[in-house]
């Protein structure tokens, strides 16, 4: 049982919680995650570390409502628990002084690049950091993202926050004013990535994209979260999650995540019918096992 | 002179041996086929009282007995088999569990045939003895007996040991160690405890409610459970003995990464590894779609193919099957005599309706414009002469290609050792595979402290082996901790 120390909202349908998980916070690194679980019958879903705090013993992680699970999630509250949490998972981001950096998050996740960012900046490299949005209710953690770079783009699609346009569209403006760029992290989704992709791999720069794959055990001993790169596959678990945008294959990424898409729209659906008494269930769950623990 | 089907009781002991041979081998009851291949019901229901003291009069009390040879652990079955045919059933159980601590675990998995039933002297002229099945008898008439016999544990040594795995090698050390005055401290990476036995073999052939009794009877010894722990990720080994202060680690992280075939349309979606499917399956319960969120590809009425001959193929392929699969087919690229899967699950998935392809081998999964498999190309293969591990090689045959339609294919084919404990031990000696080198008999590494045992070092084996290797290892790290001498571990 991890107890939920503090939870806020910070966008529309996007949630950030801070958790108690000392073994996590110990060990934690930039670009890692997590997976959990919030019940018996539940499922496990991987979700990326904002930040951490070794001496406090917390994690801190931003979940944007989505699926069934994500959306029971962001109806928890400081005082509740989460039943399981593993981690810390994947690769951390490999942080080197590259010289200047372009950093693209789309929304949520933002919360995955920001603390890449800040190594990245404390490494002594020159942070660019575009953030984009649906509109300006989906900015997100606009200050950190501020004092985590030294150059700071907020993008908006439908122009409500910041400047009209994908996130690609500013990098664009920069390669086209002759900016120098020396390496490229994105994290969001995968349109997005594959979008940088597309104009970082012809120039030769450097990027890494951070992937999403559907995930079970988060040990490298299921699969499934098998990604084409080049000819060989990768697991996004123990290999990634980030890897060299240049040979990934985004449409197979983009295909095996449609996999459960009936399923997890029919879950959804069902959920949103029983929002309340999901919830109750849910705590009453957690309380019974809050009681068999302190029996034990 | 008719043969003797049953017995009363009271002519057990003194049958002469020329009469006990002649009694017939009783029959596991099971579920009806047509039943059973659509739930996931326990196949095997147990021997009944009669039977089970029937089949023990069965036995000729062997003056070497080779039963006991042939058990990788050496449980003294003459004896258990004795104490069955006295009616001492409790006392068979205590007998069983002074060698091995999860009976019912392998009174259930092992591979008998090839172990301690392969060795029995009754079995060279007809059947064996069935030692399995009265294992499993007295495992579970303790069990439902309430009383345990679980034996006490020796007096606090202060010392205490790190077990990292909860699977069959990671149980049975902690078993061990908790009786010799230990403390246990036993950490594993998924949410629940069992590894393997949970997340890999199905509830028809291992119930669920067996592995978490045996685990609370642990518990029960005093043996402490951390799940959630990845250690190589959460925790290092090295931070396990210098930060929280264990005096031995015991690594036994079992089977590893899955291997796939390396042919065109492994992503296609639809395609599998067993663990995965398995995974979803069993420790998710992705087949309760109601009740748990989990979700697995619905196979109902759909065309499902599983590559591979050995025990897991076997279990997703009758996994499949329960799902409601129109057809479950195993593809394998060898005869059925090279099956290494358990002679029982063979004759139970034939009996359940999956259909065989043997001398079959996958070159490519097809797929349509969405990227969803629809068939997989295969070739026919005939052996040639046997290869380094004894077994005939398969060969191509030029020109044979066909299409097996299939929406599902699930790939069963083995495993690679899981990097994430070696990647951050440095000083942890690896072979050319990855896996850990650890000594034979006293499961000790390259590293001081710290042994290892099961599949992570010998590959993917079987339950028992796991145990047994389980139990070495608590026995060379229970003198490591009374003498202090790495060495002298090293040599005994």
């Amino acid at each position: 049982m991890y107890k939920i120390l503090e939870a806020s909202c910070v966008g529309l349908n996007i949630k950030q919680f801070v958790i108690e998980a000392p073994r996590i916070a110990r060990k934690h690194k930039p670009g890692q995650f997590i997976i959990l679980r919030l019940h018996n019958k539940g499922e496990r879903i991987p979700l990326t570390i904002k930040s951490s705090d070794a001496d406090a013993g917390t994690v801190t992680i931003v979940v944007q409502a989505i699926g069934k699970t994500t959306s029971l999630l962001n109806c928890l509250e400081a005082g509740d628990s989460i039943l399981d949490i593993v981690g810390p998972l994947g690769h951390p981001s490999e942080i080197e002084k590259y010289g200047t950096v372009v950093v693209l998050a789309g929304s949520v996740g933002t919360a995955m690049a920001l603390p890449t960012a800040i190594a990245l900046k404390q490494a002594g490299n020159h942070v660019i950091f575009i953030e984009g949005a649906r509109s300006t209710e989906m900015v997100v953690f606009e200050d950190e993202v501020r004092s985590a770079s030294n150059e700071t783009y907020m993008m908006t699609d439908d122009g409500s926050y910041g400047e009209q346009g994908l996130v690609t569209k500013k990098l664009d403006e920069l390669i086209a004013a002759g900016r120098k760029i020396d390496f490229i992290l994105a994290v969001g989704p995968v349109p997005m990535m594959r979008a940088v992709a597309r104009i970082t791999g012809p120039l030769g720069i450097k990027t890494m994209v951070s992937l999403n794959s559907i995930m079970v055990d988060g040990t490298g001993m299921c699969g499934g979260c098998r990604v084409l790169l080049g000819d060989k596959s990768k697991f996004a678990c123990v290999d990634g999650p980030e890897f060299d945008a240049s040979q990934v294959n985004f449409e197979v990424l983009m295909q095996r995540n449609t996999m459960y898409r009936e399923k997890e729209c029919a879950s959804l659906k069902q959920f949103q019918q029983n929002m309340d008494a999901e919830v109750a269930e849910l705590r009453k769950e957690l309380a019974a096992q809050e009681t068999q623990l302190c029996l034990k | 002179m008719p043969e003797i089907n049953t017995l009363p009781r009271s002519a057990m002991n003194v049958l002469p041996l020329k009469e006990r041979m002649k009694i017939l081998r009783r029959h596991m009851p099971e579920l009806d086929p047509k039943v059973r291949s659509r739930n996931f019901e326990e196949v095997n229901l147990g021997l009944e009282t009669d039977d089970a003291l029937t089949e023990a009069s069965r036995c000729i009390e062997c003056a070497k007995p080779g039963c006991v040879v042939d058990c990788p652990v050496g449980v003294d079955i003459k004896q258990m088999v004795a104490l069955i045919r006295a009616g001492d059933y409790l006392g068979a159980a205590a007998k069983l569990r002074e060698d091995n601590s999860l009976p019912a675990i392998t009174g259930r998995v092992c591979p008998q045939e090839n172990q301690c039933e392969g060795g029995c002297i009754v079995g060279k002229k007809g059947s064996p003895v069935a030692i399995g099945n009265l294992e499993r008898f007295v495992a579970d008439y303790e069990r439902l007996s309430g009383q345990l016999g679980l034996p006490p544990n020796a007096p606090s040594t202060g010392k205490s040991v790190a077990i990292v795995g909860s699977g069959p090698a990671g149980l049975s050390a902690a078993g061990d160690l908790i009786q010799k005055g230990h403390r246990v401290r036993v950490f594993e990476a998924l949410h629940e405890l069992g590894g393997v036995l949970i997340y890999g073999i199905p509830e028809f052939r291992l119930p669920k409610s067996i592995v978490k009794g045996e685990v609370d009877n642990l518990r029960r010894m005093g043996v402490e459970f951390e799940t959630n722990v990845v250690v190589g990720k959460s925790v290092t080994i090295d931070e396990l003995m210098h930060d929280e202060h264990y005096d031995a680690v015991f690594v036994a992280t079992g089977a590893g990464l899955p291997v796939f075939l390396g042919v065109p349309g492994e992503h296609l979606n639809g395609v599998y590894s067993a663990n995965e499917f398995l995974t979803r399956i069993n420790l998710m319960r992705a087949y309760k779609t109601e009740e748990y969120d989990e979700p697995v590809y619905d196979c109902r009425d759909r065309n499902v193919i599983v590559v591979g001959g050995g025990n897991t193929a076997m279990d997703a392929v009758r996994t499949a099957r329960r799902l409601g699969a129109r057809t479950a087919t195993l593809v394998y690229r060898r005869s059925d005599a090279e099956m290494p899967a358990r002679a029982e699950e063979v004759k139970h998935a034939r009996e359940e309706g999956v259909e065989f392809s043997m001398l079959t081998g996958p070159v490519a999964f097809l797929g349509d414009e969405k990227g969803w498999l629809t068939g997989v190309r295969c070739v026919r293969m005939e052996l040639s002469e046997p290869d380094e591990s004894g077994r005939r090689r398969p060969v191509e045959i030029k020109g044979s290609e066909f299409v097996l339609p299939a929406d599902v294919a699930i790939i069963g084919v083995g495993t690679t050792a899981n990097p994430l404990i070696q990647s951050t031990t440095p000083d942890l000696a690896t072979n050319k595979w990855n896996y850990i080198v650890a000594d034979e008999k006293t499961m000790r590494t390259s590293k001081a402290g710290v042994f290892a045992g099961g599949d992570i070092v010998t590959g993917g084996a079987t339950v028992i082996l796991a145990m047994g290797a389980g139990r070495k290892a608590a026995a060379s790290i229970h003198e490591y901790l009374t003498t202090g001498e790495w060495e002298k571990a090293a040599n005994s």
